[in-house]
C-alpha cells in the first residue's frame, strides 16, 4: 500500500470516528492544546513552550497530555456529551505503541455509569475493526484481580506478596529485571501485569479491566461498596492498551487532594514541580461536574490494529523522528 | 568509571553487564501510562556473542564500556596470536584465539580488517566482506566443465574449505564472502 493510500484509509477512520459521535449527538470541542497548567501525574511528563504575550512578556505554557481538564471545564460550564479529537504530547514515550505527538479521541457521557461507557466504547471499537484482520467480535470483561487469577494464576492479588509476584514472572520466563527492590509490591505486581498479563489480553477479541485497585484511581471516582476499588476501565485488543475510561470523579476537594498528593509524590521523587490547574478547580467548586463518565482511546493505536501495522508510526504522515 | 542511565540507551551503545562489554540490540521502552516506565532491552555479549535479554527500570544506570570498533592491518599469526596494526599510528595489537575463533581462516596478511577493541584489547575482528585465496587442494575435476553445475569442497590458503564449482582448479584466486563462508567468483 502506498502512503496516499494509507493517507486516505486514515482519512476515512478519522471521519468514521466523528461520524459515530454525530449519530449519537455528541458534538466535537477542539479544547486548547496549550494551557498555563499541567498534570501532576506521576508518570506524565508534559512539554513546555514559551509564550510571548503582549503586555506580560514571555510565559510559560504547557502542552496538553489529554484534553481532560478543558473538557471538565467545559461540562461544569454545561456543555454536554463531547469527544475531542486530536493531537496530544507526552514526552520521552517512544515505541512501536508511542509516539511523543499523538492522536487521542477522549470523551465524556453524561448520566453514564461506567457499564454503560465500557459497552460505548466496545461499540466503537467493533466498528472500527470489524472486516479487518484484528478479531473484535468476542467481549471478554474481567476485574482487575480476576484477571491475575485467569492470566497469572495469583488468586488474590490484593493479598499476595511481591515474592509471589517475581515467582510467576519465572515460572513465565519474563527476562531478568533490573533495578526494583525485592519488597517492592506495586512494582511486582505492575510487571506481572504488563510482562505476564497483558501480552495475553484481547488474544482473540476485545478484553476489558475494571475495578482497578484504588492506588490507580487518577481521576475515577473510588467505588462506595468498596473503597479498595476505582471505577476505572482498561480496554485491550491484541495485548495492546487502547482505551482507559473512569466514572469521573466530581468532588473538587478530591481533586484538589489528589492533586497534592501527586505534586508530593513528584518532589519524593526529584521530578519537577508543575503549575496545577486551578481554573479547573475553581469550576469544579463553583460550578460543579455533572454525573458523567469519560474515556481516552489512542486513535493510532486503533488504526494501526485496523490496518494490521506494526509499528503506529507506519499509520501517521511523519513518526517523530521525521518530523 | 562512567555511567549510562537508560534514558541515554539506544541500540549500538557498549555497557558492562557482569563484567563484560556487551552492545544494546534493541531497545523497547514500556511505558503502562499508570505506572514506572521499564526498557526491554535486548544486548549481545561481545565475548561471547550471546544475546541476552533483560529489562531495566527507567532511570537505572549501567557502566560504560570502552569499547570501539577500528580499523586495522592484519599482519601474520605468531602460532599463538594474531598480530594487527594501525596504519597510520602503526601501533600494534595482538588478538587471542578467542577473538578471531570464527574467522581466523579468512584472514588473509595485508588486509583491512575492522578490529573491537575493549580497554585497548582486541575482543572481535570482522575480516573484509570479500577475500581472495588461493585453491591449494581441491579434486580435479572434469576438465572442460565450465557450466558450473554442481560443486565441490576445496581447500584454501588458509586453510578454509568452502564449495567451488567443478571447474576450480588448485592454484587458482577465488574470492570468498566472509560472513557466509562462501564461494563468490574465480579472482581476475
Amino acid at each position: 500500500m502506498t502512503k496516499f493510500e494509507r493517507l486516505k484509509k486514515r482519512s476515512q477512520f478519522l471521519h468514521d470516528l466523528r461520524a459515530f459521535f454525530y449519530e449519537r449527538a455528541v458534538i466535537e470541542v477542539d479544547t486548547p492544546i496549550l494551557s498555563q497548567a499541567a498534570t501532576p501525574d506521576l508518570h506524565l511528563r508534559s512539554l513546555r513552550t514559551t509564550l510571548q504575550i503582549p503586555g506580560e512578556g514571555l510565559k510559560d505554557y504547557y502542552l496538553h497530555t489529554s484534553p481532560e481538564y478543558p473538557m471538565k471545564r467545559l461540562l461544569c460550564e454545561g456543555v454536554e456529551d463531547c469527544f475531542y479529537l486530536g493531537k496530544v504530547f507526552r514526552d520521552s514515550d517512544l515505541s512501536p505503541r508511542h509516539q511523543i505527538e499523538f492522536s487521542m479521541l477522549e470523551w465524556y457521557r453524561l448520566g453514564f455509569d461506567l457499564q454503560q461507557l465500557i459497552d460505548e466504547v466496545v461499540a466503537l471499537i467493533q466498528a472500527r475493526l470489524s472486516g479487518s484482520e484484528t478479531l473484535c467480535d468476542d467481549v471478554e470483561q474481567l476485574t482487575y484481580r480476576e484477571t491475575f487469577t485467569k492470566y497469572a494464576q495469583i488468586d488474590d492479588i490484593c493479598s499476595a506478596t511481591a515474592a509471589n509476584c517475581r515467582e510467576v514472572l519465572l515460572i513465565h520466563k519474563v527476562p531478568e529485571i533490573v533495578g526494583v527492590e525485592l519488597d517492592d509490591k506495586v512494582l511486582w505486581e505492575q510487571l506481572v501485569l504488563t510482562e505476564v498479563i497483558e501480552p495475553q489480553l484481547g488474544k482473540s477479541g476485545i478484553c476489558v479491566i475494571n475495578d482497578f485497585p484504588a492506588r490507580d484511581a487518577a481521576l475515577a471516582r473510588v467505588s462506595t461498596d468498596n473503597p479498595q476499588c476505582a471505577q476505572r476501565f482498561e480496554v485491550f485488543v491484541k495485548g495492546m492498551e487502547l482505551a482507559n475510561g473512569y466514572y469521573e470523579l466530581a468532588d473538587a476537594n478530591e481533586y484538589r487532594q489528589r492533586f497534592e498528593a501527586s505534586l508530593a509524590m513528584r518532589k519524593e521523587q526529584g521530578l519537577p514541580p508543575v503549575v496545577l490547574d486551578e481554573n479547573l478547580l475553581a469550576d469544579l467548586e463553583q460550578k460543579g461536574l455533572p454525573d458523567c463518565s469519560g474515556v481516552a482511546l489512542g486513535v493510532d493505536r486503533l488504526f494501526a490494529l485496523q490496518q494490521g501495522l506494526e509499528d503506529i508510526s507506519e499509520g501517521i504522515a511523519f513518526g517523530i523522528k521525521d518530523a | 568509571m562512567a555511567t549510562v542511565s537508560t534514558n541515554e540507551f539506544k541500540n549500538g551503545l557498549k555497557f558492562l553487564m557482569d563484567g563484560q562489554p556487551c552492545t544494546i540490540t534493541d531497545n523497547t521502552i514500556v511505558q503502562p501510562g499508570k505506572g514506572q516506565a521499564f526498557n526491554r532491552v535486548k544486548y549481545r555479549n561481545l565475548i561471547t556473542g550471546r544475546v541476552l535479554e533483560k529489562t531495566f527500570k527507567s532511570g537505572e544506570k549501567v557502566e560504560a564500556a570502552d569499547v570501539m570498533d577500528t580499523e586495522l592491518q592484519y599482519l601474520y599469526n605468531d602460532g599463538e596470536f594474531w598480530h594487527f596494526m594501525d596504519a597510520e599510528s602503526f601501533e600494534q595489537y595482538q588478538a587471542s584465539e578467542a577473538a578471531v575463533a570464527d574467522i581466523s581462516k579468512f584472514l588473509v596478511e595485508q588486509d583491512m580488517c575492522v578490529v573491537t577493541l575493549w580497554n585497548g584489547d582486541p575482543i572481535s575482528v570482522t575480516p573484509p566482506k570479500q577475500v581472495t585465496l588461493e585453491v591449494v587442494d581441491t579434486d580435479p575435476g572434469l576438465k572442460g566443465d565450465t557450466a558450473g553445475t554442481g560443486g565441490k569442497p576445496a581447500t584454501l590458503s588458509t586453510g578454509a574449505v568452502v564449495q567451488v564449482p567443478l571447474f576450480v582448479q588448485i592454484g587458482e584466486m577465488v574470492i570468498v564472502n566472509t560472513e557466509k563462508g562462501e564461494y563468490v567468483s574465480r579472482a581476475k
